[in-house]
């Protein structure tokens, strides 16, 4: 009788995953948990005291905290929905036109508008910021050269104004990445699929509609999932050109500053770590939420063809 | 083998060479926000000090103005900050006190040299432990183009009314913007605007401890007046307000393109050397001629010990020092504008700094009405005054309608004013 061969144990699986998971743990694991925990704390008399979820119940019971708290969720919201509705498709279009093979320097052009996402936000706010200026920018300047000059506004100081043109400063910034993502998808369409298309009279524009955009969308619901968690984690544009209090009159005020200025205080203010955790789990609980849905609602419809 | 154990031997001696040479002398770092001041620290201030005191080495290493407090905190916490603390006045540094951050300073002979109102910023609420020389004060008030007043032909303003008459000139002149400021950054429309006319209404410390005291709200008459002012200015500042920022401001007055600047004399070191024409400087224009004019003259600067430090025996001799005459005399002839709080006597020999410092004779002095006990809770007043006076400025809220909204919230948690 043969007994079953031992199988050694695989000690290599995890000598190879430990420097991932450790590091992964440390950066990342350990911290998110921790703010969880801290959420549910307070600090009274310098003693940090369990309050279970009273933090929670002020964030969104107490009009102070729960007024900030909406309103920087809803320009969040407007944050993201300018980008669905600029950037993705503009990232489409561009992938669309990159991609054809009668376009001369295309190489050229999807350097130039990669570009920008590689640059320090400081210096895209800092930039844009100056453009913008009604003092030295040349906004003001290259409308009045072509007669529209009334249409300048001093569109960062208003609050009318100020999201929208820092969401549109933002996809400015960042089309190049779904650009690429597209741009990849596209060229991985096998040719045959599309000489077929050509012999059932399928071209041109219909050929983009009929035959590319369905094969495209699984890289497209990436996207704007990609998409949503990058905005929803947003912080550092509007702080590089509005600061922490994301003016005027809080009217860029997105989650992450509003999660900024309670965690770590604002010139008099003091920082309080305790409801700064509590909107950080606040902002994990809604990303989570959007990502769930993204996956159990929508990823799992999505058919892959295989060609 | 033989080589390794050698090469081990160097390396430990190396590591013990240089521990010893440390020890020789106390190192002490310096945690400040004014790293506009890195340049004098360096040159001026700790030459003159390490002169007299030899065997202690000191290190400025100053952090971004507006990250300060969050940087400091972090350190703190981590055991990683330095062993002298730059204090922000009243709650931020009073906070760190209380959580055992900051050590106490009753018993530091230099601290003689500072009157009460001084160490106010950095004492406990009943005055009973200091924690921070005071280091400077600015006094706000209004820096002018001298160049181009006579220009316009118009004369420095004392009263509110002739003030308005000036803008107005400068306004229907159109050569120059009437007043430099933005409301993108928010501060400045509180701190350089509100706290900056608001005593002569409000009649200095007299409104400000009312208000502490719960004698007086911000509803009334004296404390709506400065929004009403301010919400005057608007039409006076350059087109595009909204979206200018304080640097902007600073190079616009600077550039020779505005008229007046709401300041405060923190700015007069780097306006000397920005400006090429001639400057002057007004204090906040009283109602009716011959009142009683009231400035701010704001505890800015205080500096004090890490509890936790190394080295506390030269930490306390250099507090010491910059507590002494020695100190002020560099500080504020270096700084000018920044103006020493110790009542040692100083010589001015700035024009413009001296003629702000001498608004001391002729006037009240006071602090900005938010900073003591007043920001303490949430909502926090100071912050909710930036929105307020950027809205009023705009035109985007009442001045009535912004002063009830500040006492609402400060009567939501200040039990004085409830």
């Amino acid at each position: 009788m043969a007994t079953p061969l031992k199988r050694p144990v695989r000690w290599h699986i995890a000598v190879f995953l430990a420097p991932a998971v450790l590091v992964y743990t440390a950066v990342m694991i350990y911290p998110l948990f921790n703010t969880l925990r801290l959420s549910f704390f307070t600090e009274i008399d310098q003693e940090r005291v369990w309050v279970g979820f009273q933090n929670f119940k002020t964030l969104f019971g107490d009009e102070l905290w729960s007024k900030q708290f909406w309103n920087a969720l809803a320009n969040n919201g407007w944050f993201f929905f300018i980008h669905m509705l600029v950037q993705n498709p503009i990232g489409v279009a561009l992938a669309a036109i990159l991609s054809s093979p009668k376009l001369r320097f295309s190489a050229f052009y999807r350097s130039a508008i990669f570009v920008p996402t590689i640059l320090s936000f400081v210096i895209v706010g800092f930039a844009w910021k100056l453009i913008l200026s009604p003092i030295w920018g040349i906004a003001p300047e290259l409308l009045d050269s072509i007669g529209l000059k009334f249409l300048y506004q001093p569109w960062l100081g208003k609050e009318e104004y100020a999201l929208t043109t820092l969401s549109l400063v933002s996809v400015w910034q960042y089309v190049g990445i779904p650009m690429m993502l597209i741009y990849a998808a596209l060229l991985s369409i096998p040719d045959e699929i599309l000489e077929a298309g050509e012999c059932d009279g399928v071209t041109g524009f219909s050929a983009f509609w009929k035959i590319k955009l369905p094969l495209i969308l699984p890289s497209i619901g990436i996207i704007s999932i990609l998409t949503f968690v990058a905005n929803f984690n947003a912080f550092d544009l509007i702080y590089a050109a509005q600061g922490a209090l994301a003016g005027p009159d809080f009217s860029t005020d997105i989650l992450g500053t509003f999660m900024y200025r309670t965690f770590f205080g604002f010139q008099l203010q003091l920082g309080d770590p305790h409801m700064g955790s509590a909107i950080a789990s606040a902002m994990f609980g809604i990303i989570l939420i959007g990502v769930c849905i993204y996956l159990f609602g929508i990823q799992r419809r999505m058919r892959n063809y295989q060609f | 083998m033989r080589n390794k154990t050698v090469k081990g031997a160097l390396i430990v001696s190396a590591v013990l060479s240089a521990s010893m040479a440390m020890a020789k002398d106390a190192q002490l770092t310096i945690e400040s926000w004014r790293n506009d001041d890195l340049a004098i620290w360096q040159d001026k201030i700790i030459p003159a000090f390490e002169a007299k005191n030899p065997g202690i080495k000191v290190k400025f290493t100053p952090s971004a103005p507006a990250d300060y407090n969050a940087v400091l905190n972090s350190k703190l916490d981590a055991g990683s900050a330095g062993d002298i603390i730059t204090c922000r006045p009243f709650d931020a540094s009073l906070a760190l006190y209380e959580s055992g951050n900051l050590a106490n300073l009753n018993d530091l002979p230099g601290m003689a040299n500072f009157s009460n109102v001084a160490k106010s910023g950095w004492s406990t609420d009943d005055g009973s432990a200091t924690y921070c020389v005071p280091m400077a004060s600015v006094i706000h008030g209004f820096i002018y183009n001298k160049d181009a007043f006579e220009e316009v032909g118009v004369e420095v303003p004392t009263t509110v009314d002739e003030f308005f008459a000036v803008l107005e000139k400068f306004k229907k002149d159109g050569n120059y913007i009437p007043m430099a400021m933005g409301t993108n950054d928010q501060w400045e429309a509180a701190t350089m605007g509100y706290n900056n006319i608001g005593p002569n209404y409000w009649k200095g410390e007299e409104g400000r401890n009312a208000l502490i005291a719960g004698d007086q709200k911000l509803t009334d008459e004296n404390w709506i007046a400065p929004f009403r002012q301010l919400a005057k200015w608007g039409p006076y500042l350059g087109d595009g307000f909204e979206a200018q920022t304080y640097p902007d401001s600073q190079n616009i007055f600077t550039l020779g393109r505005a008229a007046i600047y709401p300041t405060g004399s923190w700015e007069i070191s780097g306006f000397n050397a920005q400006a090429d024409f001639q400057m002057g400087a007004f204090n906040p224009p009283v109602e009716n001629k011959g009142d009683t004019c009231y400035i701010s003259d704001h505890t800015d600067i205080g500096i004090g010990m890490n509890a936790n430090t190394d080295n506390p025996e030269a930490a306390k001799t250099f507090l010491n020092w910059v507590a002494s005459s020695e100190f002020s005399n560099i500080f504020a002839n270096e700084l000018p504008g920044f103006f020493p709080l110790s009542s040692a006597p100083v010589e001015l020999s700035d024009p413009l700094a001296q003629e702000f410092i001498s608004w001391r004779g002729k006037c009240e002095s006071s602090i900005r009405s938010t900073y003591q006990i007043l920001s303490r809770g949430t909502p926090n007043l100071e912050n909710e005054t930036w929105n307020a006076s950027v809205a009023v400025i705009k035109g985007d809220e009442s001045p009535e309608a912004a002063a009830k909204r500040l006492q609402k919230g400060l009567a939501k948690w200040y039990a004085p004013q409830q």
